[in-house]
């Protein structure tokens, strides 16, 4: 099973290759989606040399399905560490799926600001999309079936890896 | 074991009547659920939909500008409808029960109530009939009941203390002033003990300490120069001049100078000991000027923390 696996580490470097082109690295801002997006989005501001700090989205707080999940104890917090409004903002996830944890990041982020320019970088795209949402910058896919889930997954050395977790 | 009436059958909080019984995961979650609400008052939009299209009812009895006001707050930054109700200038006058105005509001698909009442055990009754009449989606936080318990004072109390002081289990507190009139000691006694801390001292003269009180886990001191000793955190209580019968104190003057924390008192502490006080304060009472203004007193961070620690159990109350 787990052979079917991306490798994480080089999809990072392949992600970085294909955003290049269309970042600035004087104006391009990232944002993570707690938690693997921001451990996508440290590597990738590391690769492509940008000034802005990158964000973090905890996207608890903007969810559908708040009520019936309920809201989970989850220190995480959003921290945007640069203006909004006007910005071209890159946001970052490990894994697409439904899209639902985007529109969430993207509510959350107009609460911060209006952005010039909001883009979608993902490691891979496991397909299942209930909303009309889109990667800008994309470099795996995948199908799953509906009762496994995708997570990215930090060593204690810092590198990630890609497991399935069946429900 | 009895289960807590505020716990529904997962262990989720279902109400918030009181921290007394609260099990120590369930007061921690709480904490680590209002740091990241903090974060919201510092956006643009101050706002998160977390509650949106929800009715909360503000159900006051008693008078509190501040407390009413910051769950205000707290409810509309989780996008709530808020109605306040000032229930002293309304129906209850025209004689209408506690039990009948809930339901008349039940009727109007509230979705929470947060109580403050005269009477302990108030919102536990409230919340007992929504039980009862098969109600089970409405929320009920207390607000202040009483004699008995203001638990989100408490707890805002925990994480303005946890912010400066991070570990619990190596603590010596200090609670001082009117213990005997105060819902809000008791709540701050069941919380800090739930939590670990090691020495929690109550500072009072005996006519304002309830009998017993030792059996809560603390200990009592008289003499508030001997009581401050190496502390870390000092809590200060409001000496409560609307609640006094009776000639418990022989003048406010005679109060400040055996039991108002001074500058001078204040240096028997720990160097980096905090100055704490619920509000609202009796300057040259309970604490002087010298200290409520002073660098050691983190008296405002708690109500802004305040705000925080609402949204979290407004928050926490509604998903579960």
């Amino acid at each position: 099973m787990s052979t079917h696996l991306p490798d994480a580490e080089a999809l990072c470097v392949a992600l970085a290759e294909a955003m290049r082109p269309h970042v600035d690295p004087a104006a391009t801002a990232l944002v993570g989606i707690h938690t693997g997006g921001v451990w996508v989005a440290e590597r990738l501001h590391a690769a492509l040399g940008l000034k802005i700090p990158p964000g973090s989205i905890n996207v608890s707080f903007y969810r559908d399905d708040y009520n019936q999940r309920g809201l989970h104890a989850n220190a995480k917090t959003s921290q945007i560490p640069f203006d909004v409004e006007g910005a071209h903002i890159v946001i970052v996830d490990d894994v697409l799926y439904t899209g639902r944890t985007i529109r969430a990041a993207m509510n959350e982020l107009f609460d911060y600001g209006r952005p010039a320019k909001i883009d979608l970088a993902v490691l891979t795209d496991r397909g299942g999309r209930e909303l009309p949402i889109a990667p800008s910058f994309c470099p795996h896919s995948l199908t799953l079936p509906a009762d496994q889930m995708l997570a990215l997954e930090r060593a204690a050395d810092g590198g990630l890896s890609f497991r399935v977790i069946k429900e | 074991m009895q289960k807590s009436p505020q716990l529904n059958s997962h262990g989720e909080l279902q109400h918030l009547l009181t921290i007394e019984g609260l099990p120590r995961d369930v007061l921690t979650r709480i904490l680590d659920t209002a740091a990241p609400f903090s974060e919201v008052a510092e956006r643009e939009v101050k706002k998160v939909p977390l509650l949106r299209g929800k009715s909360v009812f503000n159900l006051f009895f008693e008078n509190s500008t501040r407390t009413r006001t910051t769950f205000e707050i707290a409810a509309k930054r989780l996008s709530a409808d808020v109605i306040n109700l000032n229930i002293n200038t309304s129906s209850a006058n025209k004689g209408e029960t506690l039990l009948d105005t809930a339901d008349n509001l039940a009727a109007m698909q509230a979705d929470m109530f947060v109580v403050r009442h005269a009477s302990s055990g108030a919102p536990f009754l409230i919340a007992q009939h929504m039980a009862a009449t098969g109600r089970d989606h409405i929320h009920v936080v207390n607000a202040g009941d009483g004699r008995h318990a203001h638990p989100t004072q408490g707890l805002l109390d925990m994480y303005t203390i946890r912010h400066y002081k991070t570990d619990f289990t190596q603590l010596t507190i200090a609670i001082v002033g009117d213990v005997l009139h105060s819902r809000v000691a008791r709540s701050q006694i069941h919380a800090l003990t739930t939590l670990g801390v090691p020495e929690v001292r109550v500072i009072a003269p005996k006519t304002l300490l309830p009998t017993g009180i030792e059996r809560l886990g603390v200990r009592v001191f008289h003499d508030m120069r001997e009581g401050l000793r190496g502390v870390d955190v000092i809590m200060m209580l409001r000496l409560q001049n609307e609640r006094m019968q009776g000639a418990l104190l022989p003048s406010t003057q005679e109060y400040f100078k055996s039991y108002g924390l001074t500058p001078e008192k204040l240096a028997l502490a720990k160097p980096d000991a905090i100055v704490m006080h619920p509000g609202p304060m009796n300057r040259g009472v309970e604490i002087d000027s010298a200290v409520a203004d002073g660098g050691q007193a983190v008296i405002l961070p708690q109500v802004t923390f305040g705000i925080a620690v609402r949204m979290a159990v407004m928050a926490m109350l509604a998903g579960n």
